[in-house]
Order: structure tokens, then sequence, then C-alpha cells
């Protein structure tokens, strides 16, 4: 009805290759940005903010990073905590180090130290495919995880063990440490999470998303239609940490306030963005999203919800109920759906399309 | 298929053994390079070279009871590891799925048993003692088969032919919904394994050798000599067995095998039982050696290392992975950690097997990848 494309001609190239051909889509994404940025602060409750929208913009950059590397690319990762540790520790370090540089910057840049760190640990891949690679990437997460409890140098000797975010301002207004208000925080994140996203979406639609995308569908082939597939892989676990990178900055910095890295950045985190890429929808940047908010939401609106609608649970218990829900749930999804969320999206808009036709 | 290869002329040496001869040679040479590199001097001692190249090796000769001891609680962590690893490979030969939930089935098939134990004991008023345990172990293995039907029935069945991550987050969907289920059905407190129980041997025996002594924990002999026989036994069951060959054929070609009228729904609920047995087994033995709880959950990961190193599909590979993994792990933390800072143990099976990796892609046993346009 309203969400026709009737009457929008392409008349030139640019027009047939752009990213969001339909008007309605344009409009559409400009007051989800409007509402994001306009309504969401000022509407939305601390408690909102703070369990839900920091965690869930924190962790999209990274849902993003390894989407590229295993949605686009087809490389499979099992360390991007870890990679999530190396930018926030990499960002605490430089912060103290260079105090009157914005941090701001840091958390950008703290995301090429992850990257050099990604790199390495992606030289395998090389040579390791699928679920080998899957495993051995395990070695990146184990190693980094015992690096930040093992060096102290990492977290400035400080004797608890852990980084304690240091305020920082942006033209006089705290932005981390425990004066900053949530809002500058969300919108911050906001900021953080709508460039990158830009970002990634033109590297994905350019010259290097279409070799990752080449080295997905069958790497051998793409090799011989001359495409390196050292600069291409290694490309991809670049990028893909540096993005892991600036999600961890962002989820110690914005979201936590400090961490622990020995808990932090466990494994089970690193699962957990694996499932947001799978549930999401591999190889799209809405499912990215989609699969970060499912990851994020699911367990506060279970654990607070549930009470909410009656069904009486105490805390412990519903932890373990959650846990459950949570495991069924995921069964029950790739069951129905196995290729996520994004797809269901897609298919809504098509019906939309033509509704109220069948085709 | 094995017409077609018989005809190629045999080479002197199988590969297998061409290529143990090459890593000899290599350790070889690197052992001679690090004699000749200590005797000239060029290393001398408190550097870091000889700290890590020469200084353990001299502890070890020093002190080899020490050694011995290392080694031996290498080989039962490793046989341990091999154990899960074993499970692991079992379900992925005969499904193609990796199943990242077998690490939660030692925990849960462990905490199924001593629960109901628990339970029968103290709930119902039956009377401690090795009746009792062998009707909770009952209980156990009938536990292991209600979930590998309900596996089948619930997850296997609707994702056939589904791409492998997409299976890999199902099971570990399963894993997450496991222990959730485990500890509202049993409670997240540690619980102690009912080792004199079920008859195993507990207490150690002291052995004077090479000059020193050699603590042996006879749980470890037990857990090595009923480990061996279980897979002694499954290999029985595989090779001549009427089941075990219908298993064999779905592992070569799912197609093939139901095309001459295997039911892989019923293969598929036997291999997942199979893994829950040796999963029960595993589950007993870890946990005899420390609490039952969802932290043995850790040891599940370790076995990925050893995998990757036997290859996915390959029954001797987990077993020779699981000993390399479990000696070398020891090893190198009882040797090298303490110049890291310690705990190496976490990370240095991934290196190991990363490095083995990087010769030989398809791990130790793994068939051979032949990738074609």
């Amino acid at each position: 009805m309203f969400y026709r494309e009737t009457g929008q001609f392409k008349t030139n190239y640019a027009d047939d290759m752009a990213i969001f051909p339909i008007r309605q889509d344009r409009i559409g994404l400009a007051l989800i940005l409007a509402f994001a940025f306009l309504v969401v602060p000022f509407v939305t409750s601390d408690f909102t903010l703070k369990t839900i929208m920091l965690p869930f913009l924190a962790l999209s950059v990274a849902v993003i990073g390894l989407n590229i590397l295993t949605g686009y690319t087809g490389l499979i990762s099992l360390g991007s905590a870890g990679f999530m540790g190396v930018g926030a520790y990499a960002c605490y370090k430089l912060t103290t180090i260079f105090p009157e540089v914005n941090i701001l910057i840091w958390i950008f840049v703290s995301g090429f130290f992850a990257a050099a760190v990604g790199v390495f640990f992606g030289l395998p891949s090389l040579r390791i495919k699928g679920l080998y690679l899957a495993v051995a990437t395990l070695a990146a997460q184990f190693f980094l995880q015992w690096a930040f409890v093992r060096i102290p140098w990492l977290f400035n000797y400080n004797p608890s063990g852990a980084i304690e975010v240091p305020l920082r301002t942006l033209f006089g207004v705290p932005i981390t440490g425990p004066t900053a208000s949530l809002e500058v925080k969300y919108l911050i994140c906001l900021c953080f999470v709508v460039g990158m996203t830009w970002l990634a979406s033109n590297l994905v639609h350019g010259r290097i998303g279409r070799s990752w995308m080449a080295v997905r569908d069958m790497d051998i082939a793409a090799e011989l239609m001359g495409i390196k597939l050292l600069n291409a892989k290694l490309m991809a676990f670049a990028v893909s940490s540096f993005y892991c990178g600036v999600s961890g900055a962002l989820f110690v910095f914005l979201y936590l306030g400090g961490a622990e890295a020995g808990t932090e950045f466990a494994i089970r985190l690193s699962f957990l963005i694996l499932f947001a890429v799978i549930i999401g929808g591999a190889g799209s940047m809405i499912g990215s999203f989609l699969g970060a908010g499912f990851i994020v939401a699911l367990p506060t609106i279970l654990k607070f919800g549930l009470p909410a609608i009656g069904i009486a649970i105490t805390g412990a218990t519903a932890e373990k109920i959650v846990l459950m829900i949570i495991g069924a749930l995921t069964i029950y999804l790739l069951i129905v759906e196995p290729h996520g969320l994004a797809r269901i999206w897609q298919i809504m808009k098509q019906k939309l399309r033509v509704w109220p036709f069948p085709y | 298929m094995s017409a077609v290869t018989s005809t190629a002329p045999k080479p002197m040496l199988s590969p297998a053994m061409m290529a143990t001869v090459k890593v000899l040679g290599v350790f070889g040479a690197i052992a001679l390079a690090i004699v000749l590199l200590v005797q000239s001097g060029a290393m001398p001692k408190g550097s870091i070279g000889h700290k890590v190249l020469a200084a353990p090796f001299i502890d070890m000769w020093d002190l080899p009871d020490l050694l011995v001891q290392t080694l031996w609680e290498g080989l039962v962590a490793g046989v341990l590891y091999a154990l899960i690893a074993l499970g692991f490979v079992l379900i992925f030969k005969a499904s193609g799925v990796f199943n990242f939930a077998q690490g939660i089935m030692v925990v849960f098939s462990a905490l199924t048993l001593v629960g109901s134990y628990e339970i029968m004991t103290q709930r119902m008023g039956l009377p401690t003692g090795v009746a009792v345990a062998i009707l909770a172990l009952i209980v156990a293995v009938a536990t292991m088969f209600v979930l590998a039907w309900l596996v089948e029935r619930i997850v296997l069945r609707p994702l056939v032919n589904q791409n492998e991550i997409i299976m890999l987050m199902a099971t570990v969907g399963l894993t997450y919904f496991l222990i959730g289920f485990g500890e509202y059905v049993f409670g997240g407190n540690p619980k102690v394994m009912i080792t004199a129980e079920l008859g195993l041997p507990t207490g150690n025996t002291q052995f004077n050798i090479l000059g020193g002594r050699v603590n042996i924990q006879h749980l470890d002999v037990a857990a090595a000599v009923i480990a061996s026989v279980m897979i002694a036994g499954l290999a029985f069951f595989f090779q001549y067995t009427r089941i075990g060959r219908a298993l064999r054929a779905v592992a070569d070609s799912h197609k093939a095998a139901l095309s001459v009228g295997i039911s892989l729904n019923q293969i598929w609920v036997i291999v997942w039982f199979t893994a829950g047995i040796v999963a029960l087994v595993t589950g007993i033995m870890w946990g005899a050696r420390s609490d039952v709880s969802f932290a043995l959950e850790i040891i599940a990961l370790k076995a990925l290392p050893v995998l990757i190193l036997g290859g996915f599909t390959s029954v001797p590979g987990a077993i020779v992975g699981g000993l390399i993994i479990g000696i070398g792990e020891k090893m190198g933390e009882g040797y090298w950690g303490p110049l890291l800072g310690g705990g190496i143990e976490t990370w240095l099976a991934y290196v190991i097997a990363l490095g083995f990796l990087l010769f030989r892609p398809q791990g130790l046993f793994g068939e051979k990848i032949i990738e074609r346009i």
C-alpha cells in the first residue's frame, strides 16, 4: 500500500547500484536514525539505556565485525571476545599514557591494535578452513585471555587486576568514567555505530567486499580469478578485528565502566557474538543489528518480562530458566529459518511490496 | 573403491611412517643443534636461550622421577581428553555434526548419575551402597538414551542437510539448554562423585624408582584401563557387529547408506547414545578427580585441540591426539610454564595443535582434503 516502488525509475547506473534503491527504505532509515538520535535518549528510562541500549550498540559493532569475517568471507572465528579485549586494553593503556588526547580518538585507534593482533592470529586461515579454523581461532581467545590476566602492565599494575575507566571529557562534558551521564554515553556509542556501519557497508559493497564474497563462495575459484587469498583473508581478519577492538573499547569505556578481562572477554562472549551473526543472518548488515539486539534483549526481557506477565520466578531459578529458553529458542529459530532474522525481514518486506496479492 | 587404490604400487614405507621419520629427523637435528650451542658456549647459563632451550631438558635428565610423574599425569589427562574427543568423532563421522554439546553431555551425565543417587538415598530412603549406585548408573544410561532420542527427533531431523555452522550453532543451543536444565533439576552446587560406591579404587601407591618417588593414583590406573577397554570395545563394535557396519556405512556416505536400506534416524540415535555412554564414563572419571559441576565445561574445550590434532573423522586420531595434547600440556606447564608466569595450560594445547595443523591441515589422521572447482 504505502510500500511501493511504482514510479521510482532508475535512470542511471548509480541509481541501479544504490544500497537502498527504494525511496521508502531511505525514508525509513532516516526516520530510524532521527528516532535513535533525537527521541531515544530523552524518552527511555535510565534502566533501558543501561541494560539494553548501551550493550546493544557496543556489541553490534563486534557483530558487524564478525559478520564481515564469517558472513562475508566465510571464515569462522571464535576469538572475537579476545580481540574485543585487545581493543579495550589498548584503549586503556593509550588513554593512561597520553591522557591529553581525546578518548574518542583512542577508542578508534585501539581498533588498529586489535587489527594487528587479528592479522597475526588470522595467518593460519591461509592453510586451515572451516571448523578446523574455528577451533584454531580458539587459540587466540585463550592466549589473549591468559595475557590479560598474567601481564600486569596491561592493567597498570592495579592490584585488583581490573581496568578502571578514568574520567575523560569532550568540550567539558564528561563522556567516560562514573560521572558521565547515560544519555551522553548513548549518543557517543550511537555515533560510533553509525559511522562504523557506514564504513562497513561501503567496504562490503566495494571491490574489497566483492573479493571477500568470492573467497567465501569458493576460495580456489577466487584465486584462479586473480584474487590474492593472502590479501583478502588477512584483510578480512584485520577489518573484523578492528571492529571487534573498537567494540571492546566501547563496551568497557562506555557500557561497563571497568572490567576484569578474565571474566568479561571470556569464550562465552565469543560464542554469543557468533550466535548473533548466525541468528541475525550471516552476510547481512541489518542481520548484525537484529542478532545483536536478540542476544542483548532476550535475557533481559526474559528475566524481567516473565514475572511481569505473572510467571513468578526467583532470581536463581530465573537464570536457569532463561538459559533453557535461550537454548530452546535458538534451536527453534535455526529450524524455522536457518538463514536468520535478516531473511525473515526480507520475506516480510517482499510480502509488503506485493500486498494484498500473494505475488 | 579398494580395488582402484590397490592397483597402485606400494611404496616402501607408508606415508604416515615417512612423515614420522621426517619429524623424528627434524627433532633430532634440533636436539643436536641445542647440544652444540650449549657446548660451544654460545648459550651461557642464565641466558634466555639457555632457559628456554636447554634448562628444561637438563632438569628432566637430573630429576627423572619428576619426569616420570609428569609423563604419567599427562598420560592420564590425555586418556580423558581422548575420551571426550572420541565422543565428538563418533557423532561427526556418523552425522556430520560438530557436537559442541559433547562436553556438556559429560557433565550432564555425571550429574544425572550423582543426582539420582542422591535423590534415591536421601529422599526415597534407599540404603547407600553398590546396589543403589548401579541403579543410579542405569538411570543415567537411560537418561542418555532419552536425550539421544530427543536430540535426533527435535534437533537433527528438522535440520538435516543444513550447513555445518548451523548444526554447530544448534548444538551450542543444546549446550545452553542442558546447562539450564541440569542446574534446574539437580541444583548448581558442585557434587562429589560416588567413586567408592561404584567400586572404583581410591588411594594411591608410591613407587621408588630412578632415585626418587613416583606417586600414582589408583583411580588414574583404573581410568586408563577402563578407557582402553572401552575403546577396544567400541572398535570391536564398529568392526564386527551389524550395527557397527551400518554406522561405518553412514560415515562413508549418507546417501549410499540410505539407498541400501540403512535407517539414518536409527543410526543417529545409536550414535548419540554411544556418545552419551562415552560421555558418562568420561564424566565418572573426571568427576572422581574433581567435583561434578558445570565448571567441568572447560575440559570440553580442552578436547577441541585434540580433535583438530587428530582429525574430526578419525578414532585413532582422537586417541593419539589426546595423548599428545595431554603429555605436551603437562610437560609444557611443568618445564616451560614458570618462564611465562604459569597458567599456560589454558592455551598451550591449542598452540601445539596449531603447530601440527600448519603442516597437516586435515589433522594427523584426518582424511586427505581434496578440493575441486
